[in-house]
């Protein structure tokens, strides 16, 4: 086992070699960042100027096209005046990692411009109580409705073809309609989010349902099971584990309709303080707002696989 | 004890002589209750290409602590005749009476044991095996009761394991107990050790044998393996395909109780050469011309030519 191939197929890799990968699946990319930021050969297709020299129209620190600056101090050169100096750089919507992170730790500590405007750390609490409100509401009707979609035909014809149809209406479109109902706070947002998720959710829940092996159903069957019996001895316990894995791919789903929940109404949240700062140009700032929805993401994601890990031990042999 | 009844010398006994004990114990079976009896039994399905009709016309009783096996060739409709037998599949005609009772639809009375693995996975062995006890709200002890049908297959260790943590072996015991522990008042089985090993089969055997002398319990077991139906049976039925009926139902000549060491005798070789010529008769074969269409495959200087 020790010189197994890297390739086995559908073979899991030496435990420390996939701890190594998975270090390496940050880290490449982090590395590819560093390269193209900090060695000054590797793209830098700007230039920021050091000392504007008599150049007029030049100012310190600012970021300027490869050809208009060599045009500009081959010009002055010729008529003998100071040229402008500067270094290669990259455009501005390319921060260095090293002012991502200090833009991450800055973004807590720096009070808002505006009395009026929240702190940072406010932004992200409205928003994980968005997410969070939004994402509960459209779970506790669409995971028994879908459960029920998924054992009983009668439930399936009665509610699928509806949320077929349902599903492929976008939820933006509903946002005026949500504020001109609910109001311009909380709820329009919140009622984005389950339009967004549960039409999603009660198709995928009632697949899952419907996945449930029929020869476990006709055991119980055979063991004096009635319906009630079927559905909360068989169906449900048998699906909880993949039923958990929907869960985490649908919360991510969430995440991405907050971008439109968080614009209509009154603006608010983590999603609006990177419309604004992109707006401004600060894009360390934009960088450091969506690392920290990423990791949100991945430690609720972390956090439910774990979970799961503790509650379905059954399913360790199992692995799908 | 194997005093042939036809003194005819030279000649190979027939599975149909019986020693007298034999005979005897045939004749006390005989008045024994009727527990199953299916009466003019038949199954048609309606596929795309039409109906097709999987069993026809079956007739057949099982008396009470029978083992009774069912044999054919592969699609002659006996995983269809004991899903009905269950109740998981509805007949298109005729009646199955349970105790003289027709029976409607899956119940605890009629326990089953599939070919695939049917434990719940989310379930422990203990729990599996109480999963009828508490379906059937008895009274009693579930665990108490569930914990000595997972003794008697012989698995006390693993009452707390899952399924997943054992062997297909092992985990076809569990299904026995499971299905045994609602005490039905027969117990159906589709194949159930077609998917272990040669040894691990020829265990399963003895060691079902040894619960049905035990217990008072009517077996329908289902199996393509001839020695398997001659080692267990007391009579066995054999279906013949397209469609599906009763071609024999025969009463194997082999005294019990059963050891492996009656496979070899000259009843159980009687017995076996008849079913084989009844389920794969020669001159049908022939007839069909059931040869392969082959090619020679390798060159004719290929290193190795001929392998004989
Ligand atoms: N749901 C169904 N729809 C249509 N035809 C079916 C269906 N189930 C079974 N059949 C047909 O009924 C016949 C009997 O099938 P069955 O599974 O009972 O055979 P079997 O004797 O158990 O075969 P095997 O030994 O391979 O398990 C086959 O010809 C099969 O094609
Ligand atoms: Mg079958």
């Amino acid at each position: 086992m020790a010189h197994s191939s890297w390739f086995a197929v559908r073979q899991a890799l030496a435990p420390r070699r996939r701890f190594v990968l998975s270090l390496m699946s940050f880290g490449l990319p982090l590395l590819i960042w560093c390269l193209v930021s900090y060695v000054p050969g590797i793209w830098h297709p700007m230039i920021k100027i050091t000392d504007p020299g008599s150049a007029s129209y030049f100012s310190d620190g600012m970021l300027l096209n490869k050809d208009l600056f060599y045009k500009e101090q081959i010009r002055l050169e010729k008529e003998g005046k100071a040229p402008p100096q500067g270094i290669p750089a990259n455009p501005v919507y390319l921060p260095t990692p090293g002012a991502v992170a200090t833009a991450f730790y800055t973004a807590f500590t720096t009070p808002p411009q505006r009395r009026d405007e929240k702190w940072l750390y406010q932004s992200l609490g409205d928003s994980i109580s968005v997410i969070f409100l939004g994402f509960l509401i459209s779970s506790l009707i669409a995971i028994p409705l879908g459960i029920l979609a998924g054992t009983f035909d009668l439930f399936s014809r009665l509610t699928e073809p509806f949320v077929e149809f349902f599903r492929y209406l976008p939820a933006p479109a509903f946002g005026a309609l949500a504020v001109a109902i609910l109001g311009i706070n909380e709820a329009p947002k919140i009622a984005i989010i389950v339009i967004g998720t549960f039409f999603q959710q009660v198709l995928v829940v009632a697949n899952t349902t419907r996945k449930i092996d029929a020869s476990l159903l006709e055991a119980a069957m055979t063991l004096g099971a009635n319906r009630l019996h079927l559905l909360f001895r068989v169906v449900i316990p048998g699906m909880l584990p993949d039923l958990f894995r929907d869960v985490r791919v649908l919360l991510g789903w969430a995440w991405t309709y907050l971008i439109v929940a968080e614009m209509i109404g009154a603006s608010s949240g983590i999603t609006w303080f990177i419309t604004q700062q992109a707006r401004y140009k600060n894009f360390d700032n934009v960088y450091a707002a969506i690392m920290m929805i990423g990791f949100i993401g991945i430690t609720t994601d972390l956090l439910l696989a774990w979970l799961s890990r503790r509650i379905f031990p059954w399913q360790r042999g199992i692995k799908a | 004890m194997n005093v042939n009844v036809t003194d005819s010398p030279g000649q190979a006994p027939s599975y149909l002589d019986q020693t007298e004990a034999v005979s005897a114990r045939f004749d006390r079976l005989k008045k024994r209750p009727v527990v199953l009896e299916v009466k003019g039994l038949g199954k048609t399905f309606d596929s795309s290409q039409g109906p097709v009709t999987a069993l026809k016309d079956i007739n057949f009783k099982v008396h009470q602590r029978e083992f009774v096996c069912v044999i054919g060739p592969s699609g002659c409709g006996k995983s269809t005749l004991i899903r009905i037998l269950a109740g998981l599949e509805q007949a298109s005609g005729g009646a199955v009476l349970l105790d003289g009772k027709p029976v409607d639809g899956p119940g605890p009375d009629r326990g089953m044991v599939f070919q695939g693995y049917t434990l719940f996975p989310w379930l422990t062995v203990k729990k599996n095996v109480m999963f009828g006890l508490q379906v059937s709200g008895r009274s009693g002890l579930p665990e108490q009761e569930a914990l000595q049908w997972i003794d008697l297959v012989g698995l006390s260790k693993f009452a707390n394991h899952y399924p997943h943590q054992l062997s297909g072996g092992m985990k076809q015991r569990v299904a026995i107990a499971r299905a045994l522990a609602n005490q039905p008042r027969i117990l159906l089985m589709d194949e159930p050790f077609g998917a272990l090993d040669a040894q691990t089969q020829a265990r399963m055997q003895s060691h079902l044998m040894e619960i049905w002398k035990n217990i008072d319990i009517t077996i329908v077991f289902i199996t393509h393996d001839l020695d398997e139906a001659i080692y267990l049976a007391d009579r066995i039925l054999v279906l013949k395909a397209h469609p599906g009926e009763v071609q024999e139902i025969i009463e194997v000549p082999v005294p019990q109780p059963r050891s492996p060491d009656h496979l070899e005798t000259p009843e159980f070789i009687a017995t076996k050469k008849h079913i084989e010529s009844l389920i794969h008769p020669k001159s049908l074969d022939e007839e069909e011309g059931e040869h392969l269409n082959m090619m020679r495959m390798v060159h004719v200087d290929d290193a190795v030519g001929d392998i004989f």
